[in-house]
């Protein structure tokens, strides 16, 4: 059988493990960010409701793009000042870094939102409950609140997961050489745009269709809700 | 930041909205038109009619628009039979490409939607309607399509809004959307704060705008569920 990709698919695949690694980092951050947001807006002092308030509309009014060239050119700004003031090299902002930061910090804010109505599902008494028993907040927290949110959260958590996948591709936008930046450069120099851009769909398609074999299978053996 | 920036480039950033408005509304209106008969297949009850459109649905949901688009715009080009082909005058657009994209795009989230409203019908209302002696084609177009649309109201909406910030793909294969603009503004004068602040807040605008637009359309087609207008309600 000919190679349809004339001998390019360990390249292109090397991308794909770079997608995957902008993919976790990211989904570690959000992770964080949205604890955070979810915590702030259900418990915090008004003027922290307000900032995880502001944080999610503005996150969720401004398309992802136009955000990710935000932080990586204005970061580069910022950091160029601060280099300018500190007297040091120029120092170049890793599009790794600004796609993750980037990343993270939208979908920070849609998991704030899933962690928000998970923990709002958690009945009132556990919590009270716990802190009958002379639990500190955090006590409550790590041992009440979080196991029992985490089956109110998971169909949440997945769909984001899904989403964020995707958004990884316009990383390439930005410099950064995942999967999809490789399959321009194969499809530039072999003039096979079609063949390259579709075998990355087929990609993200596989990574999309395996996560989902993984939910089911977890979703069965926790008995959690369906997406 | 300075706002002289901003202020001079004001009308780009107007002529760079009206095209992301544009591309909007007519992919939305496609994308909607298709995608009632697409949910309507999908939630067919014979398997031959459903399979191939849930592929559709599935394949156009579980990969990144960025390739979807990619593959239009630049893809087709690598098959002469398509570059000699009538449809060629078309296909070399960026704008329909855009525009054939976010069609698709729309039209499978969109159908998943619809597919999902409509399987929800209450079983009472299909026997009700049943008994009345409905056809098939009455029943779905009195009874099923009414009520599930109604229902998709709010998701509709969200997917609305995310294929406004989708259109923003646009200015990645050369046209000066919003963001087409910003780009621009950015590499001409290194201003990544001027260029992509001020597009963030058009994006963000009209954001609400639309949020504004489908809180009315709830209003006014989902107000039998709201209690303060149930008879007898409080």
């Amino acid at each position: 059988m000919p190679d349809i990709f004339d001998g390019y698919l360990p390249f292109v695949l090397a991308g794909a493990s770079l997608t995957i690694e902008v993919a976790v980092a990211s989904l570690l951050l959000a992770v964080l960010l949205g604890l955070c947001a979810a915590l702030s807006r259900l418990y915090g002092p008004p003027p922290a409701r307000w900032i995880a308030g502001l944080y999610t509309t503005v996150i969720r009014g401004i398309p992802d793009i136009v955000l990710m060239m935000l932080i990586f050119f204005g970061g580069q700004v910022w950091l160029n000042a601060i280099a300018d003031r500190l007297g040091w090299h120029y120092i170049d902002l890793n599009p790794f870094v600004a796609g993750v930061l980037t990343i993270g910090f939208i979908f920070g804010a849609y998991m704030g939102e899933t962690f928000r109505g998970a923990i709002m599902a958690v009945p009132k008494g556990q919590i009270e409950a716990g802190h009958a028993y002379g639990m500190s907040p955090w006590q409550v927290f790590r041992l009440i609140t979080l196991p029992a949110m985490t089956r109110h959260a998971m169909p949440g958590f997945f769909n984001n997961w899904l989403v964020l996948v995707k958004t990884t591709a316009l990383v390439s936008l930005i410099g950064l050489q995942d999967m999809v930046f490789k399959a321009g450069v194969a499809a530039n120099s072999l003039r096979k745009p079609f063949t390259f851009y579709l075998l990355v769909a087929v990609l993200f398609l596989l990574i999309t269709i395996l996560s989902d074999l993984i939910f089911r299978w977890l979703q069965r053996r926790y008995a959690w809700a369906g997406p | 930041m300075s706002p002289a920036i901003i202020l001079e480039n004001l009308p780009l950033f107007v002529s760079g909205l009206a095209l992301t408005l544009q591309l909007l509304v007519v992919s939305v209106l496609l994308g909607l038109a298709l995608s009632i008969p697409l949910a309507l297949l999908a939630a067919a009850p014979d398997k031959r009619l459903a399979w191939p459109v849930q592929t559709f649905i599935y394949i156009f949901r579980g990969t990144p628009l960025l390739l979807q688009l990619f593959v239009i715009y630049y893809g087709l080009s690598q098959f002469d039979w398509i570059k000699q082909g009538p449809l060629w005058p078309v296909l070399r657009e960026a704008w329909w490409c855009a525009v054939i994209a976010f069609t698709l795009n729309t039209a499978a989230y969109t159908a998943e939607i619809f597919r999902g409203a409509i399987r929800q019908t209450p079983k009472g209302e299909i026997e009700a309607a049943t008994a009345c002696g409905m056809s098939v084609y009455a029943k779905y177009r009195y009874i099923i399509l009414p009520g599930a649309l109604r229902r998709s109201i709010p998701m509709y909406g969200n997917e609305v809004i995310f294929m406004l910030h989708a259109t923003a793909l646009a200015g990645v294969i050369t046209l000066v959307d919003l963001f087409g603009t910003a780009r621009i503004i950015n590499s001409r004068f290194y201003a990544p704060f001027e260029a992509f602040l001020t597009a963030g807040l058009f994006y963000l605008g009209v954001t609400f705008l639309i949020v504004w637009l489908f809180r009315r359309l709830e209003k006014h087609y989902l107000r039998h569920l709201d209690p303060a207008h149930t008879p007898g309600g409080p």
